[in-house]
């Protein structure tokens, strides 16, 4: 197990792992952020990175598995936890409604997937939210899977990956989804007593709810360039302060000059350093092992 | 207290006390028609009191919590606890007077107190910042409780905010790093804890100092993943319907008790807590002395699995059938 050789498949270049089955050519999508018109086929294989100003478009929880894992080699757990309305919430439209139609745009049950598999021939967790999943807010079955995700960690002693990508706490399941802030957390404290790895990648937007519980507790924060990342939304501080925020406020790069984010990454660098590091830290518990 | 700090639904109250209350400067020790007259409306004052007690909304509740003349922490702390000795400051960046953190006895027994403090007044609030914590706060609440455990005190944390402050300063030192090592750490502190949340349970900003072996709440407290209105403004795009949000919500001491997310409500005197200040501590002394015996009972090793316990069962789910993943179309 230790010291071995990086497998080739790493070398290769992290854009050739995320490829659709395949795209009609000549299908077109603007950048969310320059307005270009972009080739589908070339936004694709940049990982829906910009080619032109770099912008880091949202990608599915899915993706996220695809870029993480080693090719094909991970495999979802716990995909059919559902919430069960504790509330009965109802607001200018039905949660359940909401529910609906997020879990028919996403095949998602709810805003995370768990999935277990190799990262650089390792094995690890990865527990990703889904922004697409009503704005990948936590309520109670995405605070039970980063849980339970935290515990198989914790059963099998291998690293977890958590990727952030959440508007804060599912309001329509009120204190039960604050509450999950608790329990992940909690979840978080026992790993870091156990000493597992734990790395919480930050894309945009990680923010409150889920950035003042687990995403902030990770043995190292890992953040996509550009994202949001804060406790309050930007909105909320104009208003209050009654002025206008400084440039950059609450983006990635500003978080790591104050301290709060380990390393800042273009995405296409993102699986050569996960992997680098799931390969070290398990080196190390390996080595610490008797 | 004014006709000025009342709410629109004491209103009857209001001018009743102050009816009594112009009697009784009127009479002198030996006029009975008068002191008739004043029982009279004393007898009258309870029952539309309780009357207009029975009958409120999520929303009077709401304001309730917030109520001008709610007594807040430090009137608690200077009730309950004895040789009180407020301690300041995180030891990195400065004192966040937003929250009180010091040592006191209560009935005789060294405690660890935390205390999210609102402003009386104009001045106070601003200096108080409303009750609204700042990263610096967190990290002295964590101090304290951190010495707690060291030294097997128990901690006893008085809730009361709108939320942890949005502001640049706060983000800049981290408030979400600050709220979630607090919350990671309470969860595992080896040392008794008892929340109190006595009016605004605000969010993560309450939270962050909220995670605890009992989580009592006062009768008229609310606890929220959100305020009404900022819940309001994002569901329904209109701030006016904060009374629908509060009530979907669910943000009463009853419905949160009901829900199975608090260990207990704890009562308040007839018109709420403000009305009888005494008397409301009276009830929460009770309610503290019975839970911190019961907790300090427990060895620590078990009162650790079961904080552990609690919080790992909340928030109920169904196990189904995995979602489809290949669209059919």
């Amino acid at each position: 197990m230790i010291n071995q050789p990086i497998p080739k498949r790493d070398r290769k270049p992290s854009s050739d792992l995320v490829k659709p089955l395949d795209i009609p050519p000549g299908l077109v999508e603007t950048c969310k952020k320059c307005n270009e018109r972009i080739d589908k086929k070339q936004l694709v294989d940049n990982l829906w990175v910009c080619p032109k100003c770099d912008h880091h478009h949202r990608i599915p929880a899915r993706e996220w598995l695809k870029l993480l894992f080693d090719p094909g080699d991970y495999e979802e757990f716990d995909s059919n936890l559902y919430t069960v309305n504790p509330l009965n919430f109802y607001d200018s439209q039905d949660y359940r409604d909401r529910l609906k139609s997020a879990r028919l745009k996403t095949r998602l049950d709810d805003a995370c997937v768990n999935a277990r598999g190799k990262i650089g021939g390792m094995p690890a967790l990865v527990s990703a939210l889904d922004f697409y999943f009503l704005g990948g807010s936590m309520g109670s079955v995405v605070g039970e899977k980063v849980t339970r995700a935290s515990e198989r960690a914790l059963a099998e002693r291998i690293p977890l990956i958590t990727v952030s990508c959440s508007g804060g706490a599912r309001m329509q399941e009120g204190m039960f989804s604050l509450m999950q802030m608790a329990k992940t957390s909690n979840a978080c404290g026992r790993l870091r007593q156990a000493g597992i790895p734990y790395f919480s990648i930050l894309t945009d937007p990680s923010t409150a709810g889920v950035m003042a519980s687990f995403a902030s507790l990770g043995d190292l924060i890992i953040a996509e360039q550009g994202a949001l990342i804060g406790f309050a939304g930007p909105r909320v501080i104009a208003q209050t302060i009654g002025g206008e925020l400084p440039v950059g406020f609450q983006r990635a790069d500003f978080c790591r000059e104050h301290g709060f984010v380990d390393i800042v990454l273009h995405r296409r660098d993102m699986r050569k350093i996960v992997t680098r590091l799931v390969r070290m830290f398990t080196d190390s518990m390996n080595r610490a092992l008797p | 207290m004014s006709k000025m700090d009342g709410l629109e639904f004491e209103k009857p109250i209001l001018e009743l006390e102050d009816q009594i209350r112009k009697l009784e400067a009127l009479s002198d020790k030996t006029d009975n028609s008068l002191k008739l007259q004043i029982r009279q409306l004393e007898r009258r004052l309870l029952q539309i009191t309780s009357k207009i007690f029975q009958d409120l909304d999520t929303w009077d509740i709401v304001q309730l919590s917030r109520h001008p003349q709610r007594p807040h922490s430090m009137d608690y702390i200077r009730t309950l606890f004895t040789e009180f000795t407020e301690v300041h400051g995180d030891r990195q960046y400065r004192d966040d007077p937003a929250v009180v953190t010091g040592l006191a006895r209560f009935d005789t027994i060294p405690v660890a107190l935390v205390a999210q403090q609102k402003g009386r007044d104009i001045k106070e609030n601003v200096q108080r910042n409303f009750g609204m914590m700042h990263p610096e706060g967190y990290r002295k609440a964590l101090r304290v409780m951190e010495m707690a455990e060291r030294f097997r005190m128990p901690l006893i944390v008085f809730v009361d905010t709108p939320g942890a402050y949005p502001g640049i300063g706060a983000e800049e030192r981290g408030q979400a790093e600050a709220i979630a090592r607090n919350i990671r750490e309470m969860s595992l502190l080896k040392t008794p804890i008892i929340i109190l949340v006595i009016g605004e349970g605000g969010s993560g900003g309450a939270l962050g100092v909220g995670v605890g072996d009992r989580v009592l709440m006062q009768e008229y407290a609310i606890y929220s993943v959100i305020s009404p209105e900022g819940c309001a403004a994002i569901l329904w795009r209109d701030n006016a319907k904060a009374r629908e949000a509060a009530e979907a919500l669910q943000v009463t001491a009853r419905k949160i008790l009901k829900n199975g997310l608090i260990d207990e409500v704890i009562k308040e005197p007839v018109g709420g807590a403000h009305r009888n200040p005494r008397r409301a501590a009276g009830i929460m002394r009770r309610a503290i002395r019975r839970h911190l015996k019961e907790l300090i009972g427990i060895p620590l090793d078990r009162l650790l699995d079961l904080r552990q316990e609690k919080y790992r069962k909340m928030g109920p789910f169904t196990v189904g059938d995995p979602t489809p993943t290949h669209p059919p179309d």
